[in-house]
């Protein structure tokens, strides 16, 4: 049972496929949201030199392996791209896979991180760098289970050789996640 | 960006040839009349369907704001007496209607009706094709948006009762349960808020993409109708602006239920930062629902003009060019925060920018009025009624533009006249032009014109009554959101209780004769004279489709497009003062 | 303008009413103005049997210039409002001329603190004067007021002197204000503050020198107290 797709949905005046297209809007929208927090963020941090106390305690190793295994994981994404263009569905949705995993990774490593420092008193409402902390990266967070979710609809999809070109736009979409975790990892980490 | 003829067959709605299994016959042919009524009226995809939707829920969430306004002007008018239909009316009381009214008229009303259901409706059929291009995401952000709805409703509904600290929520205020005392219902109301912005997250996407994408062949971008361009010149302003208060929302939503702090300035955190995001939002928003009201009228004026719309690119660039400083203005509803003074001589030096743009639209429209050939239907009064209440709002937008004056005029009635003068013309001025325009292509059938003049002048002098005196009793001081003035002295100076009653007597008139459009637009859906394709002899695409159009939109094919819009009067055309944007060239002539 | 309905009643209220007056005058004139044109087209152009209407694109640069001659004088008139309202903040909000007393205004959910100086016109010694609602100034004098709140955002207002500014919690907001005329005077909340926001009137009592110096004798605890007062007079 699948949905007849309107003509409009094929029409493509720009020279860009409609779904590829609509992803870019997203990410855009997307792009506000995240600035908006991170700019909050960015001027409260500049009017409180004393968090540094706070943000001294934020685990700068494990942050740079999530930065990696993200990193891997978009490359991964990129890979399922290149199968998608050479219409192997089954590569594909093989390459989704081993991304969705490596979100996966990211978020188990988080929870282990997160629990480590509520052990330790560092909540979200123990001191407003830790609020957030907790917002942003939990926001970024649940882009990445989102992004998981459609991923492995997509895979599904792309095993049967059905609507390849999703591959792509998931894959930018994931790409865009990456970007956010590129700008909170100095934001949060690194910043001391 | 223009669009040639795609390498498709010409006029045809079938034979696209795309890999994914599409039926190779006309759209409308899918058996969708056998579906039953619950999935074809809620849960269709069509865009038509949508469109229904959120009209009706729209107009519901008038009732809702209708109902809240007339028991709180009546306790204004009457102070201490009860209220027919509501009782007495207490502070906790009148903090929540008002906030309920404000609330509703802008995110319930104004935008579904303006932007969801008009935009939904109308861009796929004035731009040929036969849907949206995401038809599930479409339905989708109704039910979202019908979740903000039963939300909202709810918080009405929770212990402490509805949330009462204004449509701005600020904090400390808003995120404190011991300040404001509606525990639940301040964060049902701010959740309410929150999925109704990813509702129209969500339908922004659709629109842009599908105007962008799904063009019919032959429509360059100038070929547009300006309605569409606007709404979607809203929905991009809306996508680009609503970020940060989604961000804040969240940050409010910790406040209030977790314990952060981002608001209290007792532990680091700092309320006017709420301020900032909730405004950098809240000014280009007040463009996103202007611009459709604008679309509505150059649609409407041309029609019933018979007159092409005076410099089509001066209008589509100024709408461009108001919705880019809108991000610059936000700070002039905080000229008196709080903030730093110097930055409001910033602020104020680019709100009074602002206001050329929008003064060059109105002036093309008023333009575009010489040399047409005026029908005084009911569509086109409403159309001209908001050109000339909406610059009564433009004008008083000055005084508070400049911040020197903005310090007396600040959280003053005068500030409430100045955003109905401008909100009423765009919320139901623009949505009766728009409705009594389009109904015979929604519904197949024409409202009654006699008693649609009536509701129009009706309604048109009983508005003006009711905020002119706002104007005076602002200019006396009288503030905002106070339930009972009498306990000021200088409030009840000889004259100002009689404006306040003249007001809320105006609003009973306002409010009575809209049951002379609801029985209009009732009676006109069942018993109306049947409308034939194109009564009003328009130009753009949507009166090619039936009365009213069947699902596909153009049962004899999708059209292509030879013309702009606006050709009315063109002189090749003779007798015939309209010329339908599909309508192939003459042989051997050029288009 | 305003003053015929709300007396003026500090030396900037009168600088305020001149801005809206001119205001006023520049922004009503173009308003009838446009309104008559509008009108007029109305009426002159409502449709007549046999008569099509023009066909015109509004892309010729003569057509264009009806629009572009009213844009360039929006653009005009923009500007003067802006070199005087500019003028008008800058000397109400930025600069602070010198000031003979300060007064320290507490908001609260639902009342106003006011801290009076008391005779030895110094904030914090133990004359000060504590006043719930009620506020007193002598007339001609400059204050300085401090302001902030225990609880949420509320908004300091006089009418009379078209004096208002936001009070936040966390912050000590300053501002000034010269008083010209005697009387008793409203004061507002104008910004929202709970289910109170109505039940938070002041009053504002702007008295002459003898006046203001016996009240304070009398409201003072020190000298009411019986203990020699110190000096009277300004602390300049």
């Amino acid at each position: 049972m699948s949905f007849p797709k309107p003509i409009a949905t094929l029409r493509e005046a720009t020279g860009m496929p409609t779904g590829r297209l609509a992803v870019w809007w997203v990410i855009a929208s997307e792009i506000v949201i995240f600035g908006g927090i991170l700019g909050s963020y960015i001027m409260h941090r500049l009017g409180h030199p004393e968090w540094a106390h706070q943000s001294i305690h934020t685990n700068t190793w494990i942050g740079a392996f999530n930065t990696f295994v993200l990193l891997t994981s978009s490359l991964c994404a990129v890979l399922a791209h290149a199968e998608a263009e050479k219409k192997n569905g089954p590569g594909a949705a093989k390459y989704l896979m081993y991304t969705t995993l490596g979100g996966l990774t990211f978020l188990i490593v988080k929870s282990i991180e997160w629990t480590n420092e509520i052990k330790h008193g560092y909540t979200i409402t123990s001191n407003t760098f830790w609020s957030f902390y907790y917002t942003a990266a939990g926001l970024h967070g649940l882009h990445v289970l989102a992004g998981m979710i459609i991923m492995l609809i997509v895979a599904a999809d792309a095993k049967k050789g059905k609507e390849l070109q999703r591959v792509e736009n998931i894959g930018i979409y994931w790409h865009f996640v990456d970007v956010v975790w590129i700008f909170l990892f100095p934001l949060l980490y690194i910043a001391k | 960006m223009s669009s040639t003829a795609e390498t498709h067959p010409p006029a045809g709605g079938h034979g696209h040839g795309d890999a994914h299994g599409h039926d190779d016959h006309a759209h409308g042919d899918h058996g969708h009349h056998d579906q039953h009524w619950f999935l074809k009226y809620f849960w269709s995809t069509d865009h038509k369907i949508i469109c229904m939707q959120y009209l009706f829920t729209g107009m519901f969430m008038a009732v809702i704001g209708g109902f809240a306004v007339y028991v709180f002007r009546m306790q204004l008018a009457f102070p201490g007496m009860p209220v027919p239909g509501w009782g007495r009316v207490t502070a906790n009381d009148y903090n929540s209607l008002v906030t309920t009214h404000g609330s509703v008229m802008i995110f319930w009303v104004a935008m579904p009706v303006l932007i969801a259901a008009l935009g939904n409706y109308l861009i796929p059929l004035m731009i040929g094709c036969d849907d949206m291009v995401f038809p599930r995401i479409n339905r989708l952000s109704y039910q979202i948006f019908l979740i903000s709805v039963i939300v909202l409703i709810l918080s009405f509904l929770v212990q402490g009762g509805a949330f009462g600290g204004a449509w701005t929520a600020y904090p400390p205020l808003s995120a404190k349960a011991a300040y404001n005392l509606t525990p639940m219902g301040s964060t049902l109301w701010v959740v309410a808020v929150a999925l109704e912005f990813v509702a129209f997250l969500l339908g922004g996407i659709n629109f842009v993409t599908t105007l962008m994408n799904s063009r019919a062949p032959g429509m360059k971008m100038f070929d547009v109708p300006m309605v569409v361009w606007m709404i979607i010149i809203a929905s991009i302003l809306f996508m680009a602006s609503v970020g940060p208060l989604v961000a804040g929302a969240v940050m409010l939503i910790f406040d209030q239920q977790i314990g952060t702090a981002f608001f209290d300035p007792a532990r680091g955190g700092d309320p006017v930062l709420w301020q900032h995001l909730f405004w950098f939002f809240g000014h280009p928003e007040v463009y996103v629902v202007l611009l459709p009201a604008m679309g509505i009228c150059a649609e409407v004026i041309c029609v019933h003009g018979r007159k092409k719309l005076f410099a089509y690119k001066t209008v589509l660039y100024t709408a461009i060019a108001t919705g880019i400083i809108s991000f610059f203005v936000w700070a002039h509803h905080q000229f008196v925060a709080g903030i730093d003074p110097r930055m409001a001589n910033i602020f104020t030096v680019t709100t009074l920018i602002i206001s050329i743009p929008v003064a060059e639209m109105v002036f093309v429209y008023i333009a575009t009025l010489y040399g047409a050939s005026i029908r005084l239907t009911t569509p086109m009064l409403w159309a001209l009624a908001f050109i000339g209440e909406f610059l009564m709002g433009g004008v008083t937008g000055i005084f508070l533009g400049a911040s020197g004056a903005d310090i007396y005029f600040h959280d003053t009635y005068f500030v409430l006249a100045h955003f109905h003068y401008t909100f009423f013309p765009i919320a139901f001025i623009a949505t009766f032009a728009a409705i009594t325009h389009w109904f015979p292509k929604m519904f197949g059938r024409m409202m009654n014109e006699a008693w649609g003049k009536v509701h129009f002048w009706v309604t048109t002098i009983a508005f003006n009554f009711i905020f002119i005196p706002l104007f005076l009793l602002g200019a006396r001081g009288d503030h905002r959101r106070i339930y009972d003035p009498t306990h000021f002295p200088e409030l009840m100076r000889a004259g100002m209780q009689d404006m306040r009653v003249m007001a809320t007597v105006s609003l009973l008139i306002l409010i009575a004769v809209q049951f002379v459009f609801v029985a209009n637009f009732v009676y006109s859906i069942f018993w109306g004279p049947k409308a034939d394709r194109n009564p009003w002899r328009a130009n753009s695409l949507e009166w090619h489709a039936p009365s009213p159009p069947p699902h596909g939109n153009f049962p004899e094919g999708l059209p292509n497009v030879y013309r702009g819009p606006y050709e009315y009067a063109h002189p090749d055309r003779g007798e015939d003062d309209h010329w339908p944007q599909h309508e192939p060239p003459p042989e051997g002539a050029k288009a | 303008m305003i003053s015929r309905y709300l007396e003026s009643g500090s030396t900037y209220s009168g600088d305020i009413d001149e801005l809206i007056l001119w205001i006023l005058v520049i922004v009503g004139f173009w308003f009838l103005l446009a309104q008559g044109v509008f009108i007029g087209l109305i009426v002159k152009y409502t449709a007549k049997p046999g008569v099509k209407a023009k066909y015109v694109t509004g892309e010729d640069p003569k057509e264009k210039r009806w629009v572009a001659w009213p844009h360039y004088a929006t653009l005009v008139f923009d500007v003067i409002i802006l070199a005087a309202a500019i003028r008008v903040w800058t000397h109400v909000k930025i600069e602070t001329p010198p000031v003979d007393e300060t007064v320290r205004v507490i908001a609260q959910q639902w009342a106003w603190t006011f801290v009076h100086a008391g005779p030895d016109g110094k904030l914090d010694t133990d004359d000060d004067i504590r006043l719930v609602d009620e506020m007193h100034v002598e007339l001609g004098k400059t204050y300085g007021f401090e302001l902030t709140s225990r609880d949420v955002l509320h908004s300091f207002s006089v009418p009379v002197f078209r004096l208002k500014q936001d009070v936040i919690p966390g912050r000590i907001i300053k501002g000034w204000f010269k008083p010209t005329l005697l009387g008793q005077f409203d004061i507002q909340c104008t910004e929202i503050c709970g289910i109170g926001h109505a039940l938070m009137p002041g009053r504002i009592f702007v008295e002459d020198h003898d006046t203001h110096q016996t009240w304070m004798k009398a409201a003072s605890p020190v000298a009411a107290a019986g203990a020699p007062a110190p000096a009277t007079g300004g602390t300049k």
